[in-house]
Parts: structure tokens; sequence; C-alpha cells
């Protein structure tokens, strides 16, 4: 049995998988499941300083190589949130807590990462990156280093340097851009602690051949999934390279194996969403199962080891 | 769709026929092998509007020889469900499914279930399956008055093996007043008719109807059954949408059909569910 534990911007898990922004998280109970089923750690859905609907169904469905999704960030609010963090710290938390932030324009993001700063969260993850939801000018704001320094800026601001007391502030990064790792080191010199990357890629759209509409209601979906492992890959070791700082890999992992893959390019910790479709919340466990295995089979004492080892 | 190779892309399919129930209850019939289970449900497309999750009323052999089809009853309750009701024979919607779990017993078992207005629907595809295992059924069907009650006709016609009970709250038809009453009365019963105890209790319908069924279950050991409904998405427990505390598991997948017990232990059950943006709402 090989060590498992990580730290990640000085917040320990108990082995590098997290449950991705997104998936389940609707409530403080099927987060404290999703860790009692082997998760060292989860995030919750975007959390928005007032309510937002999302769109209309279908809003997301599977195939056997991707998943699209188009539920557009619904939200109750800040008001739920302070009800879901009070709801999965009871009794002690069962594992970290990442807090996801998101917001249409800068000034707002400063609003709700000081309102989230109260509840004490383990890690703040600032969402810039998700393709269903644009800026003012149409573009998410992880795709022009300027606007994302921007946002990250405002949040450093308010949310206060970094330091003892004080949680990480860490960016979800967009794949959908031709330079993710100018992207990266505009945060990092803005202050960023970390990154999770990538969200979800396209967005894509899948068309139904009898009503010859698109399937989705919204009619785009950012894609996930076992097909954009190697988008996650390569973004995570430009995000690593260029920054050196810690990161989330997140995108296409399924299997133990494909977490270590993506510890290789250099992820300290490693988001998991879209496998709850194919592999169940269950699928967790069995995952950190893989990895120990797969550590035990080629000697690996400590998986700490292995953090981008590709450079 | 092949929900085994995880492919849960909508099936586009033209409404085979439409059948008015009351004035605001319509059943939807679709020709389509659906492989489902007594219980299970599916996720409707009304393309340009929403898609919605939706019992399957029957599933199985149809009029026509050789023809298999299935039936959604549904109630016009919202924007939905108001465009799917101005929708004709032909027309083309879209089906993903079938999800959840399934109404479950043995063979030559003596059956009672409970239905509070549309969960009669349901529970007739329920009837119908457990009939032909073998199975006695006491029907119990609860509604405001006689003109809503749902399916009365298509469950005499299962023949002496099932037994319909009406209530009703106006004593139109049956026992004036609560379903669960008749449902407690027959449960004292010793021996009906030679049918023998009643060995499970099925219920779908109001979430405080279905737990006093599973209250009355409890009181005699009995197993029961009940359907949970909650806000959906996915269906396929993704999203997280019908989590339910202080379990968190996804009434899309562990359900929507949980033991009574469980769902008994579930801290909101007959308390609260959530809205479309995760707010708790009181039933």
């Amino acid at each position: 049995m090989a060590n498992l534990k990580m730290t990640y911007c000085g917040v320990e898990f108990e082995n590098p998988t997290v449950l991705a922004s997104g998936v389940l998280g609707v409530t403080a109970a099927s987060l404290r499941r999703v860790v009692e089923l082997g998760a060292g750690g989860v995030t919750t859905k975007s959390i928005w300083m007032e309510e937002h609907k999302g769109h209309k169904n279908p809003t997301m469905f599977g195939t056997k190589e991707y998943f699209l999704n188009a539920v557009g960030l619904s939200d109750a609010g800040i008001e739920k949130a302070r009800g879901l963090f009070d709801e999965y710290s009871e009794g002690g938390r069962p594992g970290p807590l990442i807090a996801s932030v998101v917001a249409g324009k800068v000034s707002e993001f400063e609003k709700i990462a000081g309102e989230i700063v109260k509840l004490k969260p383990d890690v703040i993850e600032i969402n810039i990156s998700c393709p269903n939801v644009e800026d003012e000018f149409g573009v998410p704001f992880a795709c022009e280093a300027g606007l994302a320094g921007e946002v990250v800026k405002v949040v450093r601001g308010v949310v206060g340097g970094a330091g003892s007391g004080v949680p990480p502030v860490i960016v979800k990064l967009s794949p959908n851009t031709p330079a993710i790792g100018a992207i990266a080191s505009a945060c990092a010199e803005a202050g960023a602690d970390g990154f999770c990357a990538i969200n979800t890629v396209g967005p894509g759209m899948a068309i139904d051949l009898k009503l010859r509409k698109p399937v989705l209601t919204n009619r785009v979906g950012g894609l996930s999934g076992p097909a954009i492992k190697p988008i996650a890959v390569k973004c995570v070791n430009d995000v690593w390279k260029a920054t050196g700082l810690p990161v989330i890999g997140t995108g296409g992992v399924m299997t133990g194996e494909d977490a270590i893959e993506m510890m290789m390019a250099g992820a300290t910790l490693v988001g998991i969403g879209t496998m709850v479709y194919y592999r169940g919340a269950e699928g967790f466990g069995e995952i950190v199962r893989e990895m120990n295995e797969w550590c035990d089979a080629n000697g690996v004492k400590d998986l700490s080891e292995i953090v981008g080892v590709v450079k | 769709m092949d929900v085994k190779n995880f492919d849960t892309r909508p099936e586009v399919l033209p409404i085979k026929k439409i059948v008015k129930e009351t004035d605001t209850i319509k059943t939807f019939v679709f020709e389509y092998d659906l492989g489902s289970k007594p219980g299970q449900f599916v996720m409707l497309w009304i393309p340009d509007v929403d898609e919605k999750p939706f019992s399957i009323a029957y599933d199985g052999g149809g009029a026509e020889a050789g023809a298999r089809e299935f039936w959604l009853t549904i109630a016009k309750v919202g924007p939905a469900t108001e465009a799917l009701f101005e929708l004709k024979e032909g027309d083309l919607v879209g089906v993903r499914g079938p999800f959840g779990t399934s109404y479950e017993w043995k063979k030559g078992e003596h059956l009672a279930l409970l239905a509070g207005g549309y969960g009669a629907a349901p529970l007739y595809g329920v009837a119908r399956a457990a009939v032909a295992d073998g199975c006695k059924v006491e029907f119990i069907v609860g509604a405001r008055s006689a003109d809503l009650l749902l399916y009365e006709e298509r469950i005499s016609e299962l023949g002496s093996d099932v037994k319909y009970h009406a209530a009703t709250d106006d004593g139109s038809k049956g026992h004036k007043g609560y379903n669960t009453e008749v449902l407690e009365e027959i449960l004292a019963r010793d021996d009906d008719d030679g049918a023998g105890p009643i060995d499970r209790v099925f219920a779908c319908g109001p979430e405080v109807m279905m737990k006093k069924a599973a209250e009355l279950a409890r009181t005699k050991d009995l197993p029961s059954q009940l359907a949970l409904e909650r806000y959906m998405k996915c269906g396929f427990g993704v999203c997280g949408q019908c989590c339910v505390d202080d379990s968190g598991v996804c009434v899309c997948k562990e359900g929507t059909v949980f033991d009574g017990e469980r769902a008994l232990s579930f801290s909101e059950f007959g308390k609260y569910h959530r809205d479309s943006v995760g707010r708790k709402v009181e039933w």
C-alpha cells in the first residue's frame, strides 16, 4: 500500500481524487456520500451570488465516448450555500470542501468571493471557464489573459493575501484557448495559488437526425468524458510547466491509470466528474484502489513521487 | 437508446395515439420496444420546450399482433405539459430511458397497491404484470371525486385476480375519505376471500400518503415499496438534483422505487423536496 495522501496548496487530502464541480454537489448529503465512497475531497457546484436558473432540459446525455452538458450553472445563490456549508461541516468535515464560485462580471466575482470566504471553504475555486456562460463581451474570462488576471486580482483583494487562515485561491481554466499556459501565467502573476484544469471542451453540438434540431435545448454544451482526456493531460502539463503551481488535473479520468497519467502530467490532485456517469459514485473508491494497485505493481511508495515527471 | 452501452441520446418517436383520461390528464401511446420494468420512468423531451421525467403506465404487447407499445399518462401541471397537450398524434417527441428501479414481487403473492391520483397509472402496469405472475391484487385508488378516478375501466379489465377499491374525498364513489383508510382496513383482515393475508404493499402518489402506507405496512411487519418523485435533469445519477437528505442517494438511480423502510429513514421524506435550483421546498 503506497502513501496516497497529497498536500495541495497547504491543504491535506486523504487521496488525490476530488469530485469535480457540477456533478452531484447540489446537496451537502450528496457531497458527504461521495467522500464516504472514497473521494479525497469534493467541490461544490458553482455558487452564484443570486439565484441562477440555468438552461432548460434536455441539458445532458452521454455516449460511450463522450458526454455533453448545458446545465448552465443552475444554483440557488449564496443563501443556499450557507446551509450547504453548515450541513457538510456538521460534526466535522469528512474531507476538504472546495467552493466553486462564479459570476458574470468582474465586480460580482469580488462580491461572491467576499461572501464565500466567510464560510471557511478549504479552497476557493474561481470558475472563469464554463463554456455555457459568457461574460459581457461574449467570451469566457478564461480565454483572455487580461480578464482572467483581473478576476483573480479582485478575488485575491477581498479574500486576503496567501497565508495562514486564508483559503488558497485557485482558478478553473478553460481548454478552449490556444494558450492555456499564458492564461495560467497571468493568473499566477495576479496572485493565484493553484489551478484546476480543465473545464469542459468546446462547446459542442449534437443534432437529432429525425427532428433536424440540436439535442440540447441550449443548442450547444460542454464536452466531457473519456474523449477529452488527451486534451486535459496536455493542458495540465502546459499549466504545470508554465507556472509550477499545484494543479487539480481534471478531464476524462475514468480509471486509476487515467489518474496516474494526469499526475505524471503535473497534477497534484485529480478532479473527477463525468466518471460518475460510467461507474457511479462508487467509482471513487474503485479508482483509489486501482491507483494503489498501480503503485504496488510499479514500486511507487509515495504518489507524490510521480507528480510532474513528464517535463 | 442503448443505456447499457452508455448511449443516453434521446430516441425520437411519433406519438401513436392520444387518449383523453380526464380534462387535465391524457395518455400518450408510443409504438416502441422500451424494455422497461413496472415502476421505471423515462425522460420525455418536448422539442423546443423542455424535458421531464414521467413514470411508465404500461409497457408490453399492443393491440396489433407483434406490436410493442408503452404508455405515459400525464397530467397538465405546468408549461412543459401544457406544450405537450398541444401536440397531436404523429408529432415527434424524444424519449430517454427507461431509468430507475422497479417494483419487485414474488410469484403468487397477495399485493396491496395504493394509488393516489395519477399514481394509478404506473400501478396499473404493476398490477397487469403481477397478475401474469399469478398474484392477487387489491388495487386501492384515491381521488377527490369519482370523475377524477383514473384507469378504473382498465383495472377492471384485468380480471378477477384484481379487486378494485375506490376512495373519494366527497364520497361520490367507494369509501368516503382517505384511500389509506381502505388500506388499513384491508391489512386488518386476516383473510380476504381465500386470497390470504397481504404479502406486500406498493404505493404511488402524494408523499404524505406513501409515508402513511409505509407506516401501516410496518405495523403489520410487511415489506412496502414506494415511488418517490423529485426534480430531475439527467435521470442517471449525475446532476445531483434529486439527491435526498440525509443519505445523499439519487432518487433517479437508487429509486424511484424504494423499500418503504429505507424511504422512512430519509430525513427529508414526507417533509420537503428541492426545486430546479436545489432549494428546499416543503410539501
